[in-house]
């Protein structure tokens, strides 16, 4: 096999009009089938994976036209882009989308799926029709969205809170809870899909004390998945029950309680924050010790912190609810657990900078995307532990501030991270380099664009500016309008990936097995792998992350 | 020789597997109807009297004997799977079936109670009239028809998987011992939607 392209189309042979490919792409899983249907109804969780990719790179694009929506009216202090309930529409669908429809899914279900049965050496996921299925299910939940978009939106925010969305809101709040009640059994089969897998198909050797760091984080995410997303199912389904029957639970006339269902809600969502923000970790892991060529330091703690903030994430809901009149007692109990998320948290920043010690540093990009990642998650949690003291939450709580704190930890840090991994395994997925410089310019200024609009937003919310209103007072408009100009430059660096990403697919050179020189399965076999996987079965004799550490006297690779 | 599906290299271990599985999807229907347990310990705790006074409203033998059924059926149920891992197909086929018959006889009588809720003006139907004596009956009401519903959907899909699972090993399409966790899931399922009738009964029948 070779990883050499031919030239094509071959100028002595009349018939042959294709592109030009290597040997190893000939037999690998993008050729093994060219139909519509060899795509629709495959069980090849590689091809899966680039179904969810397409999928989530076009909400990725709705939820972010929403966000322009948004910024775009903020840039003046009255309201005279949207009306006000044409703003609230804006913002709930940006949060919808992003939130269900691109971020949750976002890492768990392209590399997730195109990765885990890779790395611990599987043919495949456990139960490959049911993965096919939960992207089928994430279409349909998918088309109520858009269902939801051309009906003319919802206005409830992404929270769904009653009594607002129970007895109010006039938009299409039934089909929104529907779209996403229906994501969740997407989510939830996933979940399940990859616990199995990494218990029962794990290949010969491959301990669990070997299983590469993201495996870890995709499997702490995935018992959140199967275990707080039908929390969420039945809590929109209550909701569903009293809008369309008049059933209600949390009506308060009913002696109901609305505060119940903010309970319920962040039951799931909280620990649905750690859905997004755990597979970041995990990827971050494999960048920090590819690009540092040494093995992670402490990798049984690195391994560890991600479980604990799995079971951590479960008890700290209640610092949504700081001052919605829980018990104080309650509350800071609440406060000390979230504090607690910080031990876990630190434990992984610090191990990565210890596994970058004294390591042989390649500036790529996809660790220049980790480099941010770490950079930012480190602002998005600190400002967490600042809001999770009660006192200070009291001040800044449903400002933007706590806009800014969420959006450094869950696109500072997951779409970072998301596009980290893009950037480290686009070689691996099809087999082509893509131009490194457009790479490292995209990556800064994804960096610089993000940091540009929401470090305002951080002051903004301390002045006293209250999330989800578009008519403010004209002495925040400066910090308003560099936070829009943030956005148009985030917005024009996260579209540059796709020109060069795609570009490469054509005309990129052949990348070779394992173009990073890093360790792990995946590596060992072809750029893109054959359809199943492995030639022959790996058996695992070493360590994750066994590279060779460089001594004084060795000479530079 | 049972058929091994792609990932798995032998039969035990697409067996452990699919089990495993089932009992990961059924933590998960835990979860779900641990979100309706929940409201009603909130109302519970926020409404005792009242919550009281609407479970002695409620008809309790008819509750008693629809627990009685499922525990019937559930045992059936036991008794097929243990049939189907020792590949007497046609003894578990028939026990399969009592458990689907005893499984619509719970329903039918349900229909019956909430029939005769509906005319003691208790049942919360929409377009329904309705006579509470305090609110929080009616936030009870609610939260029963809802739980008593979604658990009624649980039981038609077991009902379902039993009755297609019967059909197959009566006319032997089924291979068995082989293909025995299929018994055995759609067996946990069924155990499963047995458990949480058996969580609501007393929540909603016997609160004094």
């Amino acid at each position: 096999m070779t990883d050499t392209a031919q030239e094509r189309p071959d100028p002595e042979n009349l018939a042959d009009t294709g592109l030009s490919e290597t040997g190893v792409e000939r037999v690998s899983y993008l050729r093994a089938g060219h139909t519509l249907k060899s795509w629709l109804l495959t069980t090849d969780h590689k091809r899966i994976a680039i179904l969810y990719m397409i999928a989530i790179t076009f909400f990725f694009f709705v939820g972010g036209v929403a966000a322009a929506l948004v910024r775009l009216d903020l840039l003046t202090p009255a309201g005279d882009l949207m009306s006000n309930e044409g703003y609230n529409r804006a913002f709930t669908l940006h949060g919808v989308v992003m939130v269900w429809f691109f971020l949750i899914p976002s890492i768990p279900n392209t590399f997730g799926n195109f990765l885990l049965p890779l790395m611990i050496g599987a043919r495949d996921l456990a139960f490959p029709r049911l993965n096919l299925l939960s992207w089928y299910i994430f279409m349909v939940a998918g088309v109520f969205t858009l269902l939801v978009l051309i009906l003319g939106g919802v206005d409830t925010g992404w929270t769904f809170y009653t009594p607002m969305s129970s007895m109010f809101a006039h938009g299409q709040v039934v089909l929104a809870a529907t779209a996403v009640f229906v994501a969740g059994f997407s989510s939830i089969l996933t979940g399940l899909n990859f616990i199995v897998t990494v218990h029962r198909l794990r290949c010969p050797g491959m301990t669990w004390g070997r299983l590469p760091l993201f495996v870890w984080s995709i499997y702490a995410t995935s018992l959140i998945l199967v275990l707080a997303t039908p929390v969420l199912s039945v809590t929109l389904a209550l909701i569903a029950a009293e809008r369309l029957f008049g059933l209600g639970v949390f009506d308060p006339a009913l002696g109901g309680d609305p505060l119940l269902y903010q309970h319920l809600f962040w039951f799931y969502s909280h620990p649905a924050v750690y859905i997004m923000v755990l597979p970041a970790l995990g990827v971050v892991s494999e960048l920090v010790a590819a690009a540092a060529r040494k093995p992670i330091f402490g990798y049984s703690f690195v391994a560890g912190s991600s479980m604990a903030i799995a079971v951590l994430g479960f008890f700290v809901w209640g610092h949504h609810m700081f001052v919605s009149g829980q018990s104080m007692y309650a509350s800071a109990v609440f406060s000390f657990l979230s504090i607690a998320v910080a031990i876990p948290s630190g434990i992984k920043v610090y191990n990565w900078t210890a596994t970058l010690y004294k390591g042989h540093i390649s500036l790529d990009p996809p660790f220049l995307f980790a480099m941010a990642f770490i950079g930012l998650f480190v602002v998005g949690g600190l400002t967490g532990l600042i809001l999770a003291m009660l006192a200070v939450d009291v001040h800044v709580h449903d400002t933007y501030f706590v806009v800014a704190h969420f959006h450094y930890i869950m696109v500072g840090g997951a779409v970072s991270a998301y596009f980290g991994a893009l950037h480290f395994w686009w070689p691996k997925m099809f087999g082509r380099n893509y131009s490194l410089v457009w790479g490292r310019i995209s990556a800064l200024f994804i960096f610089l664009g993000f940091n540009l609009t929401f470090f305002p937003q951080f002051l903004l919310g301390y002045l006293g500016m209250p999330r989800r209103y578009h008519v403010y007072p004209p002495e925040f408009q400066v910090l308003h309008v560099l936070s829009s100009a943030g956005a148009t430059i985030l917005g024009l660096a996260y579209a540059m990936p796709f020109v060069y990403l795609l570009h490469a697919l054509r005309y990129g050179s052949p990348a070779g097995p394992n173009p990073w020189g890093a360790t792990g399965l995946e590596w060992q076999t072809g750029s893109p792998p054959p359809k199943h996987n492995f030639e022959t079965p790996p058996v695992v004799t070493r360590p994750a992350y066994d590279y060779h550490i460089e001594m004084e006297r060795d000479d530079d690779g | 020789m049972a058929e091994v599906h792609e990932p798995f290299a032998t039969p035990g271990q697409q067996r452990e597997a699919a089990m495993m599985g089932m009992y990961i999807f059924l933590a998960s229907e835990m979860m779900l109807f641990s979100g309706l347990f929940l409201v009603a310990l909130y109302l519970r705790l926020t409404h005792p009297q009242e919550v009281v006074a609407a479970s002695r409203q409620m008809h309790v033998f008819l509750g008693a004997a629809n627990t009685a059924l499922l525990l019937s059926s559930s045992f059936l149920v036991a008794l097929a799977v243990e049939a189907a891992e020792g590949g007497r197909a046609r003894p578990a086929a028939r026990r399969l079936s009592a458990a689907v018959l005893l499984g619509f006889f719970f329903l039918a009588l349900k229909a019956v109670e909430y029939r005769m809720e509906y005319g003691e003006k208790i049942l919360p139907l929409p377009g329904a009239s309705t006579d509470f004596f305090a609110p929080a009956q009616h936030a009870f009401m609610n939260l029963y028809l809802i739980a008593t519903a979604l658990h009624a959907v649980h039981l038609t899909i077991g009902i379902g998987l039993l009755a297609v699972l019967a059909v197959r090993m009566q006319r032997g399409t089924l291979d068995l011992p082989a293909r025995r966790v299929v018994v055995t899931n759609a067996g946990l399922y069924w155990h499963l939607v047995d458990v949480i009738w058996i969580f609501l009964y007393p929540v909603f029948y016997l609160a004094r």
